[in-house]
C-alpha cells in the first residue's frame, strides 16, 4: 500500500485531522530543506510535500515564486531533489510529495521522472498546471511505478467537482479560494457548500490548501474537512532566516498540529 | 487534428491550473457558440470595417521589388489599421465576445505594446474597465505605447519579476485571471495560451490570409508563391498563413527573433533552437533547459521576446508545412531602415523581422513570382530605440 493511504488510513482510524506542510527544495540549500522535512515530521507533519522550483511558478503567490526562484539561482534541479528523497528515506517512513509544473516531469521524461519517483521514495505528485482533462499525460506511468497524482478542485470548478472527486486517489487537494498560493486573512468561499458538494462523490479524505497561514485558520478550515495543508507561511519562515529557520518552522508545525486536534 | 480538445498534431492541449479550467471551458463554449452566429459575424464585421480600417490594403512594393531584382513583392498593410497593428482583429473578436458572456472587466498581456493598446483600446469603446500587464523592461523600451494606454483609459501593470518582459506579463496575468475569475475577460494577444485561445485568435486573424487571397486574386489573377511573417506567439503569422496552408505551391515563411544571434545564447529563436515542452497552457516549442526551465530570452524586438510560439505553429514547423529562420537584431534594424527609406514605409521592429527575411529569399525568387510580406504593424513606436541602438539621442531630457 501506498505511503499516503497507509497514513491517512491510520489518521481516520483515530479519528485525527491530517497536517500537509510544504517546503520549497533548496531555499536556502538542500541540506536544510532535507532538515525541514525531517523536522517538520517529528513535529507533527503527517505528510510532506517538496516544492521542485520552476521558473515560471503561474500557480503561485509572491511567497513561493520568491522562494523558487532564490533557489533557482544556485541551481537546484531535479536530480538533486531525488538525491535528498533519497537521504530522507533513510530517516523516516512517511509520506513524501512532489509538488511541481508538468513541464519539469515532461521534459525530464515522463516515464523515467515516476521511475526514479519510485526508486527513490517520492509518494505522490501534485502537479497545478495538469488539469482533469489533461491527466492521461502522466496517469499511466505514475500507476505502473505505484505513485499517486493528487488531483485538485478549486471553489470555480462547480459541475466538475463530482468527475474529479470520484476519481481521486490518495486524497483530494481543495483548493480553498480562487486565486494563487499565499496566506489569506479572510477567505469568500461558502465552505459549507463547497464540501457538501465535494463529500458527494470524494472516496478519499479532502485536504483543504491555500491561503492558511496560523493555528486559528488551520482549526477553522479542518473542521470542514479530513485535513489541512499549510504552505507559504512555511516558507515564509524560511525567507526570512534562512539557515536559521528550522527551529522555528518546527515551532510552527508543532502548533498547527496542536490546533488540528 | 482533435479541435474538440485543442489539440495540433502533438502540441495544444489545456494545461492550466483547476481555478481556471473552468473559466476556459466557459470561453470555449461561448466561442463555440457564438463563431458561427450570424449575429455576431456582422457585429464582428461592421467594426473591422467601420472602426479597424478593413480591408488592409495589398500594396505592391515596385521599388523594392526592382531593388531586389527578384520576385513581385506585396505588403500586406496591416500597419495601417487603427491602433497600428493586426492585434486589433483579435481584440475586437475576443471583447465582443466578452460582452457577450457579461464579463465587465477585461485583462491583458503585452510586450511590445500593441496588444495592450488595441485592447485599450477597443475596451474605451465598449466602457470596460481594462488592467494592461506589461513586463518593466517593455514598459522601458516602448513608454510611447504605455501612455497611449493610459490616455485610453486602461492601467497599466508593471511586472518587475523573472526577466520582466512579456512571459513574466502572462504568468502575472494568469495569476490575476485566476484571482478574479468571475467579472474578468482574459484577452490573450497571440495564438498562445490554453485552448481555445490559440484556435480562437487564429480564427480572428484569419482574415489576414483571406484578404490577401481575394486582393491578389483581383490585383494578379493567382496566389502568391510565398508569404512571409515574423513570428514571436505567432499571431500575425498565423493570420496570414492559414487561408494558404491547403495551398502546397505557397511557401510559407516565418521569422523568428534571433537577437544578437541564435547561437549567442541571447535569442528567442523557438523554431530553431526550442524543444518540446508544456508552458502556458500549452504543449509546444519553447526555449528552455534540460530540466525543463524556461530560458530567459533576448530580442531588440518586445513583441518577439517570448520562449515559445504557438502550438499550431510548432505543428506546421514539425510537418514541414512552414520554415521558421532565425533574423538578428542588426539585420531587422537594417531592414527597418531599408522598408522607411525604399517604400516610404516605417515598420514596427517585429515586422522589420519579416523584412529582413525577405530581403534574404526574393532576390532568390524569380521576378514572374509573387512574395507577400505581412506588416504586421507600423514603426512610431520603435523610432526611439532604433535611434539609441544606432547611438543617437533623439529626445530632449
Amino acid at each position: 500500500m501506498n505511503r499516503i493511504e497507509k497514513t491517512l488510513g491510520e489518521l481516520k482510524a483515530k479519528g485525527e485531522k491530517a497536517l500537509i506542510t510544504f517546503v520549497t527544495a533548496g531555499d536556502p540549500d538542500l541540506e536544510i530543506t532535507e532538515k525541514l522535512v525531517l523536522e517538520m515530521f517529528e513535529k507533527g507533519s503527517d505528510i510532506v510535500e517538496i516544492g521542485v522550483p520552476f521558473s515560471d511558478p503561474v500557480a503561485e503567490g509572491k511567497v513561493i515564486q520568491e522562494a523558487s526562484l532564490r533557489s533557482l539561482a544556485h541551481g537546484t534541479n531535479l536530480t538533486e531533489i531525488f538525491g535528498i528523497v533519497e537521504n530522507l528515506r533513510q530517516k523516516t517512513d512517511k509520506p513524501i510529495l512532489l509538488m511541481m509544473y508538468v513541464n519539469t516531469i515532461f521534459r525530464f521524461g515522463t516515464e523515467r521522472f515516476f521511475k526514479l519517483c519510485r526508486e527513490n521514495g517520492v509518494d505522490g505528485v501534485i502537479v497545478p498546471d495538469l488539469p482533469f482533462e489533461e491527466r492521461d499525460e502522466i496517469r499511466s506511468f505514475a500507476d505502473d511505478n505505484g505513485v499517486i497524482p493528487i488531483s485538485l478542485v478549486a471553489p470555480t470548478s462547480h459541475q466538475r467537482i463530482e468527475n474529479i472527486a470520484s476519481d481521486a486517489r490518495g486524497f483530494l487537494y481543495c483548493v480553498s479560494s480562487t486565486g494563487v498560493t499565499g496566506t489569506r486573512s479572510n477567505f469568500s468561499t461558502d465552505f459549507d457548500e463547497f464540501f457538501d458538494e465535494i463529500k458527494k462523490s470524494c472516496k478519499v479524505p479532502a485536504m483543504v490548501g491555500f491561503g492558511i497561514s496560523n493555528p486559528d485558520q488551520a482549526a477553522k478550515m479542518g473542521s470542514y474537512c479530513d485535513g489541512v495543508i499549510v504552505g507559504s507561511a512555511i516558507v515564509d519562515i524560511v525567507g526570512t532566516l534562512g539557515r536559521d529557520s528550522v527551529e522555528k518552522v518546527g515551532e510552527f508545525v508543532r502548533s498547527l498540529k496542536e490546533a488540528l486536534k | 487534428m482533435n479541435e474538440k480538445k485543442g489539440r495540433f498534431g502533438d502540441f495544444g492541449g489545456q494545461y492550466v491550473p483547476e481555478t481556471v479550467m473552468n473559466a476556459v471551458n466557459e470561453l470555449d463554449a461561448a466561442y463555440e457558440k457564438y463563431k458561427n452566429d450570424p449575429d455576431f459575424i456582422t457585429e464582428l464585421k461592421r467594426y473591422y470595417r467601420d472602426y479597424a480600417g478593413r480591408p488592409s490594403m495589398l500594396y505592391y512594393a515596385e521599388k523594392m521589388s526592382s531593388d531586389l531584382g527578384g520576385a513581385k513583392i506585396y505588403l500586406k498593410r496591416e500597419d495601417l489599421n487603427h491602433t497600428g497593428s493586426h492585434k486589433i482583429n483579435n481584440v475586437l473578436g475576443q471583447i465582443l465576445l466578452a460582452k457577450r458572456m457579461g464579463k465587465t472587466r477585461v485583462i491583458a498581456e503585452t510586450g511590445a505594446g500593441q496588444h495592450g493598446v488595441a485592447t485599450a483600446t477597443v475596451c474605451a469603446l465598449f466602457g470596460m474597465e481594462c488592467q494592461i500587464y506589461m513586463g518593466a523592461e517593455d514598459i522601458e523600451r516602448q513608454s510611447l505605447n504605455v501612455y497611449r494606454m493610459e490616455l485610453l483609459g486602461a492601467s497599466v501593470i508593471s511586472v518587475s519579476e523573472g526577466t520582466s518582459t512579456l512571459k513574466d506579463a502572462i504568468n502575472a496575468a494568469m495569476r490575476d485571471w485566476a484571482e478574479n475569475i468571475s467579472t474578468t475577460f482574459y484577452c490573450i494577444g497571440s495564438v498562445m495560451g490554453p485552448h481555445p485561445y490559440p484556435a480562437m485568435v487564429r480564427d480572428f486573424q484569419k482574415i489576414i490570409s483571406e484578404e490577401i487571397r481575394a486582393q491578389l486574386i483581383e490585383k494578379e489573377g493567382r496566389l502568391p508563391d510565398c508569404i512571409v511573417a515574423c513570428v514571436g506567439g505567432g499571431s500575425n503569422a498565423m493570420g496570414a498563413f492559414y487561408d494558404f496552408i491547403g495551398d502546397e505551391s505557397v511557401r510559407l515563411v516565418g521569422a523568428e527573433a534571433a537577437g544578437l544571434g541564435v547561437e549567442s545564447g541571447k535569442h528567442a529563436a523557438t523554431a530553431a533552437k526550442g524543444t518540446m515542452g508544456i508552458f502556458h497552457g500549452m504543449k509546444s516549442l519553447f526555449l528552455q533547459n534540460e530540466f525543463g526551465q524556461i530560458d530567459p530570452v533576448y530580442s531588440i524586438s518586445a513583441g518577439l521576446d517570448y520562449p515559445g510560439i504557438g502550438p499550431e505553429h510548432a505543428m506546421l514547423h514539425q510537418k514541414e508545412r512552414a520554415e521558421y529562420v532565425p533574423v538578428t537584431d542588426e539585420e531587422a534594424v537594417s531592414a527597418f531602415e531599408y522598408l522607411s527609406r525604399v517604400e516610404g514605409v516605417i515598420p514596427a521592429i517585429e515586422s522589420a523581422h519579416a523584412v529582413a527575411a525577405a530581403l534574404k529569399i526574393a532576390p532568390k525568387m524569380g521576378k514572374d513570382q509573387i512574395m507577400v510580406i505581412n506588416l504586421s504593424g507600423r514603426g512610431d513606436k520603435d523610432v526611439y530605440s532604433i535611434a539609441r541602438y544606432r547611438g543617437k539621442n533623439v529626445v530632449n531630457s
